[in-house]
């Protein structure tokens, strides 16, 4: 199975620390695929294979060729999309990059007025879907809104056509947007680093003579690289795949173009041929950006990591930090948050409770925790074949399944319903041949295939972060079970799983908003009947009323609230 | 693909068993529609109440065309409901639906608001109007002149790749041709007063707010607005504007449908054809006209009060499937001027 998967595979990325020449890999996997270790590659294999399977659909409906597309494409639309989209991308990234990072170094270095609330409350965001900030922005700085209206009434002025602020449908209004909506996934990385990686270091640094002010930049934030790389790639790729945000505030991405190729013109072959372009492009950036850290080599010693003590800053110095970690959440949360409260209140007086809003929200809570887990067990079982026989072919295996989070959530839906809809129709007929029974849409009908896409989309988050966690947990572990008699399988369950249920839980947690929020895929491949939170918010939308779909996305910023302010909780015990 | 045959064969004995049992059981009907759930629900509400049939649904976005497709025969879909002749003509060419033979829909949806092969019907019609500014001393006006440097500046419209205005691009082309309508939308596009994008109410909300004086948008939405159903707040954007029907020179007023149509392996056949018949029953008819604010597809239908204060409205007179045809290059036209740039 091993060896047909690597002959089959193209070249792996020269993005692994160490090379191995060809002949060695073939020795190393002919050891592997001896050793008990192999039942996690074959495990990685399927895991790696059920999130090409979408990308592969698509690849099929590419090929069917979209004919003078291009021409107009090269002509028309990628020279404007493509930069716009680069300057959205490059723009997002410098902001969740300060914001994430300098709010980091704040929380866990230092001592200041709010410190203890901050440190939860600065992923709070993460609870709001980017298209519902949108929303609440564009209303609340309407000229017709509150916020230009209090400006008006203070300057004196009666109506809007006398004096208005710049439009936020804009690039800048966008950047700025998204920015304070993602900084979370750079802040909780980073953080996390710094909590656990920065102590011995930075108190090594300043007994060789690092001044207090020059910590930061010379010793935390190289160290942190890693972690920063992980979190603004993953912001990033929320903002590449991002459709409502960018639709509202009229900025016209990447992600737009095949949106339009696709739904106005029904060019789905065109458009799954802009995708698979992005995603080439999207993994070209991510292995340049391994490649560019090849040679670093990032050592932790878990037994003697201990948390910084955070220096006290004086009262003005305090104060002026505790200013910059409010505003991003005011901005990313605060704001929108009570736009919703309101609104939602006045609905809710003017129409009353929607009778079916408490099952939309049962049903939406029961297919992110069924999606989160398997996506946990899937991401567990990547992660393990990596430690149990780390080399190339795990590590291609990693990166192949993480591609369902580098593409559009759209696309991923589409690239999910062809080859479940063909196995539905499959399973259909012959039960239908052998059994006499009609099964109609096995899986589409009962919810397993949007749980399937969630899991494609998501599985990049625990991947990811149990193999940090792993990374943390020393080799030494691994050997003294296995010398106590431990099998691959009891090492697994008697160490790894028990020391890294930090990593688990905030992977689990960070899953379960995203498949909350999420919508294409939920929209496209829902039973009949079946309504989640997001789909009732979009329907409303679709009307133009999004006030009337204000109580259930304040639902769903309430419940993707709980387990943000849990996963903070977890990141403050998180060194052990 | 000897063997698919008698697969075949046992498998239309085992659909023709169940549809003989599943008959026997309470009618279903299972549609799958981009209509948004508040608008279509009052209709299937009554037609259940009336009928006793059950009716399930999926609203989708976007895909719906790719899923009952992907779906086949094993799809439960048996009426296909969206908005846009465009959209309905694209499933019936990608061959996910069936004719209808049926004296009743015959009669009530008039030829030019069906598919010639019957593969689907409109159940309403929606003018793409003119919102503006309510002391604007404006009483009429063409499409042609949108693109008049009078308006620079002072125009507010949704996404040039909206269905919406593809079909108002593509209904312009057939009127006076491609040329001509680059210039006319590149005109058009001068005079925006902000970057095209939102939805229609947004630009009523955008002449209260003063970043426009006129704009283009659907007439139902006028009616939502203006009777309160979408709160008060939408209420005072209706009623800051007023309604003006522009005409194609020498034509009408450009109209677009929502419609539906049979699919192709619909399980419930029976009952699908009743509620499509039901939808142009007097009663369905009116629940178009009241609780949508739309345009009723069948001769004597009354409009909405709301509605008829627009003034009469003169249909343009090109069919849809010639504004459909056009649809493709009407969107890279608004492409490659930069519409929503």
């Amino acid at each position: 199975m091993t060896d047909v998967l690597t002959r089959a595979a193209p070249p792996a990325p020269a993005s692994q620390a160490r090379l191995h020449s060809p002949m060695a890999l073939r020795l190393r996997l002919r050891r592997v695929a001896g050793a008990p270790g192999r039942i996690w590659i074959v495990g990685a294999a399927l895991t790696a294979l059920l999130v090409a399977i979408p990308a592969l659909a698509l690849v099929r409906e590419a090929a069917r060729g979209s004919a003078g597309l291009w021409p107009h494409l090269l002509a028309h639309v990628i020279p404007d999309a493509a930069l716009q989209t680069a300057i959205l991308l490059t723009g997002v990234g410098v902001m969740v990059t300060v914001l994430g990072c300098v709010t980091a170094w704040l929380v866990t270095a230092h001592e200041f007025p709010g410190r203890r609330i901050f440190e939860w409350a600065l992923l709070l965001p993460l609870a709001t879907p980017t298209y519902i900030v949108a929303y609440a922005y564009l209303d609340l700085l309407h000229p017709l809104g509150a916020v230009q209206g209090s400006i008006r009434w203070l300057l004196g002025y009666a109506s809007p056509r006398d004096f208005r602020l710049p439009d936020i449908r804009s690039m800048t209004g966008c950047i700025i947007l998204l920015g304070f909506v993602l900084y979370p996934y750079v802040y909780l990385t980073t953080r996390a680093m710094f909590l656990t990686q920065a102590a011995n270091l930075v108190e090594a640094s300043r007994t060789l003579g690092t001044r207090r002010g020059q910590v930061f930049w010379r010793v935390a934030l190289p160290l942190a690289r890693p972690a920063i790389a992980v979190g603004v790639s993953l912001a990033l790729m929320e903002t590449l795949n991002d459709i409502g945000a960018s639709e509202f505030l009229g900025v016209n991405t990447l992600t737009i173009s095949i949106y339009t190729t696709w739904v106005t013109r029904s060019d789905l072959a065109g458009a799954a041929q802009i995708a698979l372009v992005m995603l080439a492009f999207v993994l070209v950036l991510v292995m340049a950006e391994r490649h560019a850290r090849r040679r670093q080599r990032y050592w932790t010693s878990p037994q003697r990591a201990r948390s910084l003590a955070p220096g006290r800053l004086g009262t003005g110095a305090g104060l002026a930090a505790a200013a910059f970690c409010a505003l991003p959440v005011v901005v990313g949360f605060l704001a929108p948050a009570s736009y919703l409260a309101a609104e939602a209140w006045k609905r809710f007086r003017f129409a009353g409770l929607s009778a079916n809003i408490l099952t939309e929200a049962v049903t939406t809570v029961a297919l992110a925790a069924v999606a989160t887990l398997a996506t946990l067990a899937l991401g567990l079982v990547v992660a393990s074949a990596a430690r149990a026989a780390p080399g190339r072919l795990t590590a291609l295996l990693q990166r192949l399944s993480t591609i369902g989070y580098a593409m559009p959530g759209t696309v991923v839906a589409i690239g999910v319903l062809v080859p479940l809809a063909a196995l539905d129709r499959w399973i259909d007929q012959s039960a239908q041949t052998w059994l006499g029974v009609a099964t109609g849409l096995a899986l589409i009908g009962s919810g397993a295939a949007l749980c399937y896409a969630y899991t494609v989309r998501f599985l990049a988050i625990p991947t990811g972060s149990v193999d940090a966690g792993f990374s943390r947990i020393p080799r030494s572990l691994d050997h003294a079970a296995r010398s106590l008699g431990e099998n691959v399988t009891g090492v697994f369950r008697r160490v790894h799983l028990p020391l890294s249920t930090g990593a688990l839980a905030s992977a689990g947690l960070l899953v379960f908003v995203d498949c909350m929020k999420e919508l294409p895929a939920t929209l496209l491949l829902r039973p009949l009947n079946m309504e989640t939170l997001a789909t009732h918010l979009y329907g409303e939308a679709a009307r133009g009323s999004y006030e009337d779909a204000a109580l259930a996305a304040l639902l769903i910023v309430l419940v993707g609230m709980a387990p943000v302010i849990v996963l903070a909780r977890i990141g403050r015990r998180q060194p052990e | 693909m000897k063997k698919s045959v008698s697969i075949r064969s046992v498998l239309l004995g085992g659909v023709m068993l169940l549809g003989g049992v599943a008959g026997a059981m309470a009618a279903e009907v299972n549609i799958y529609t981009t209509r948004e759930p508040g608008l279509i629900k009052p209709l299937l509400e009554a037609f259940t109440a009336s009928t006793g049939v059950k009716v399930n649904t999926v609203f989708l976005k976007d895909g719906l065309a790719e899923r009952v497709a992907s779906e086949g025969a094993s799809s439960p879909a048996d009426i296909l409901m969206t908005v846009d002749a465009g959209r309905l003509a694209d499933l019936a060419q990608k061959g996910l639906t069936q004719p209808v033979k049926s004296a009743v829909l015959d009669a009530a949806v008039p030829a030019a608001l069906r598919d010639p092969d019957n593969n689907w019907f409109a159940f309403s019609a929606r003018g793409r109007v003119l919102y503006a500014a309510k002391d604007l001393d404006l009483k009429a006006i063409r499409y042609e002149d949108l693109a008049d440097p009078k308006w620079k500046g002072k125009i507010c419209i949704r996404s040039g790749q909206h269905p919406y205005n593809t079909a108002l691009f593509a209904a312009y082309m057939a009127h006076h041709g491609p040329e001509a309508t680059k210039t006319w939308l590149t005109g058009l596009r001068n005079n925006l007063a902000r970057k095209a994008g939102g939805g229609d109410r947004e630009v009523a909300k955008d002449i209260l707010g003063g970043v426009c004086e006129i704009g283009i948008g659907n007439s139902y939405y006028v009616g939502l607005m203006r009777s309160g159903k979408g709160g008060p707040d939408q209420k005072t954007w209706g009623e800051a504007i007023k309604v003006i029907l522009p005409t194609f020179e020498n034509g009408g007023t450009q109209v677009n449908v929502s419609g539906a149509a049979l699919a192709r392996h619909a399980p419930n056949k029976e009952a699908a054809i009743r509620l499509m018949e039901y939808l142009v029953s007097d009663d369905a008819q009116k629940i178009y006209a009241e609780a949508n604010f739309e345009y009723p597809v069948k001769a004597g239908a009354k409009l909405d009060p709301i509605v008829a204060t627009f003034g009469e409205l003169k249909i343009d007179p090109i069919p849809l499937t010639e504004v459909v045809k056009r649809r493709k290059q009407a969107s890279q036209m608004a492409e490659e001027i930069g519409f929503d740039k």
